[in-house]
């Protein structure tokens, strides 16, 4: 199991500390052209839970090559790039020029901007004939079945799947206005635990693809639960914002968490939720 | 990186309508007036960002206005209980200033008793919306104190090297009387520390993250 930060919960850069706790730096989604990001406010707290609209803010793939890059490589930590973009090609192009980098995690679901024209399907297969690195496809669970976008970005040649992204959802602050700028933005926080867990067990399932989870981990048993539900890595976001000292602390909980749950370690809990699936039912008795 | 720490409440003591919130200061720096710290807000999922008020030896003191539900769980917190406390942060005041005058409204007053310790009582000006919220200036003693204002072109700021926080009207005003002037500026805030991209505000054209930049600027 590797912890990872969750694309856009993290700047390295200012606080390298943080991301050396880490087993792997995953960058703000990265766009062709530079972003300012979306109008202020672009946060808010809600019942257990933040909402953001940030709005993929970035450099630019220019920017981020010469100068981001270069520095981010000197931390040490395994870099994992996340690409974004408004059509296949954008994605593609910033994927043909990155190497040396653990692997690509391609955004194919942020909530603040407008959708890709193209299918998740179409970004990943071009992704593909533009670079060796390992691709993980970032889905939503806002999909009335994400395992048949699962199952088709596996097909288009997705080595991975990072599950999941924020849900789209609205707060209005003490005069009934948006509390957004952007009106909508991206729930994130232990309100997505379950639809996680619940996404990341149906892709398991049906992709067998190796998946980064995410979504509401805040613990070291949140982080063995979805490992439990079939995640390989598991990612921090919402949390690193309250505590810059997570990552070292869910690592400490999840070896006591896998303890308390009977299994010998983090590792050993790989999937065991679908265990149950696999024993034999009990027959009902059949009264002719 | 600053550190975090759980510290505990030494007493919680009302000022007017506001909650001066007395921590243990333990291993924490108490950092340069008008940097921040990131203060766990018991029951809510995101810390909030409450700059220095005062820094009484082995303790940290913010003042805090009890505007929702965090900042209403801060002021409820008893002697004894113990909240995670991250800082400080951001870029505090320049102290290299050779008139110095103290600019505050409202709650934006907060980070201007400590920072008036370090420049060694320099004239201040407040202003407050009612008689019971004017009763923070205690805090500041000496300082000139308006209820209600309307004007801030009533005082005299020229010839000042002006240091100010409050509301944004306010801060914008100043900044028209006095380019140069060094403004304390707020904006909503998850993280404090550079990650969350929230609190981006435009400064000289670009949006950029107020906790990295700021949250002191500059008048441009």
């Amino acid at each position: 199991m590797r912890l990872l930060n969750a694309s856009g919960c993290l700047d390295a850069l200012v606080a390298p500390d943080v991301a050396r706790q880490l087993d792997g730096f995953v960058t703000k989604t990265i766009t062709p052209l530079p972003r300012e990001g979306n109008a202020p406010p672009r946060i808010a707290e809600t019942a257990h839970g933040m909402l953001n609209a940030i709005g993929l803010a970035n450099p630019g793939r220019a920017r981020f090559l010469d100068e981001h890059l270069p520095r981010l490589r000197e931390l040490g930590v395994p870099l994992w790039i996340s690409v974004g973009g408004f059509c296949a090609a954008d994605y593609a192009e910033t994927c043909a020029a990155l190497d040396a980098v653990e692997a690509i995690e391609l955004n194919l679901s942020c909530p603040n901007v407008d959708e890709a024209a193209d299918s998740a399907a179409e970004i990943v297969a071009a992704c593909r004939a533009a670079t060796a690195l390992p691709l993980y496809a970032k889905l939503s669970a806002a999909h009335p079945d994400v395992t048949e976008v699962a199952r088709a970005v596996a097909h288009a040649g997705a080595d991975g799947l990072s599950l999941v992204n924020t849900l789209r959802g609205t707060a209005l602050d003490r005069t009934l206005r948006p509390a957004l700028a952007r009106v909508a933005g991206g729930l994130s926080g232990p309100p997505l635990k379950p639809i996680a867990l619940a996404a990341v067990y149906a892709c398991y399932a049906s992709t067998q693809l190796p998946i980064v989870g995410m979504g509401g981990v805040e613990t070291g048993r949140d982080a063995l639960e979805l490992i439990a539900c079939g995640a390989r890595d598991v990612a921090l976001g919402t949390v690193l914002f309250a505590d810059p000292d997570a990552p070292a602390r869910v690592r400490d909980e999840l070896a006591r968490a896998a303890e308390e749950a009977r299994v010998a370690g983090p590792d050993d809990a790989f999937g065991v939720a679908h265990v149950s699936e696999k024993a034999p039912q009990i027959r009902q008795k059949v009264v002719a | 990186m600053p550190r975090r720490e759980r510290r505990s409440v030494v007493a919680n003591e009302p000022v007017g309508p506001y909650s001066l919130l007395r921590l243990e200061r333990g291993g924490l720096d108490a950092g340069a007036p008008g940097q921040f710290f990131m203060l766990e807000a018991p029951g809510r999922l995101l810390p909030r960002a409450l700059s220095l008020c005062l820094a009484p030896p082995g303790e940290l003191a913010f003042l805090v206005d009890p505007v929702g539900p965090a900042t209403e769980a801060l002021c409820a917190l008893d002697p004894g209980e113990r909240i995670a406390v991250f800082g400080p942060l951001g870029n505090g005041f320049r102290l290299d200033v050779e008139r110095p005058l103290l600019v505050g409204g409202g709650i934006g007053i907060a980070p201007l008793p400590y920072l008036a310790e370090a420049l060694r009582f320099p004239p201040a000006v407040l202003g407050f919306r009612s008689e019971r919220h004017a009763e923070a200036a205690a805090l500041l003693p000496g300082a000139e104190v308006v209820v209600d204002p309307t004007l801030v072109t009533d005082c005299n700021l020229v010839g000042f090297d002006v240091l100010a926080c409050g509301p944004e009207p306010m801060l914008h005003a100043v900044a028209e009387l006095c380019p140069g002037a060094q403004l304390a500026w707020e904006a909503p805030m998850a993280c404090g520390y550079g990650a969350c991209y929230g609190c981006a505000v435009e400064i000289d054209g670009e949006l950029k993250r107020l906790c990295v930049e700021g949250p002191v600027l500059a008048a441009a």
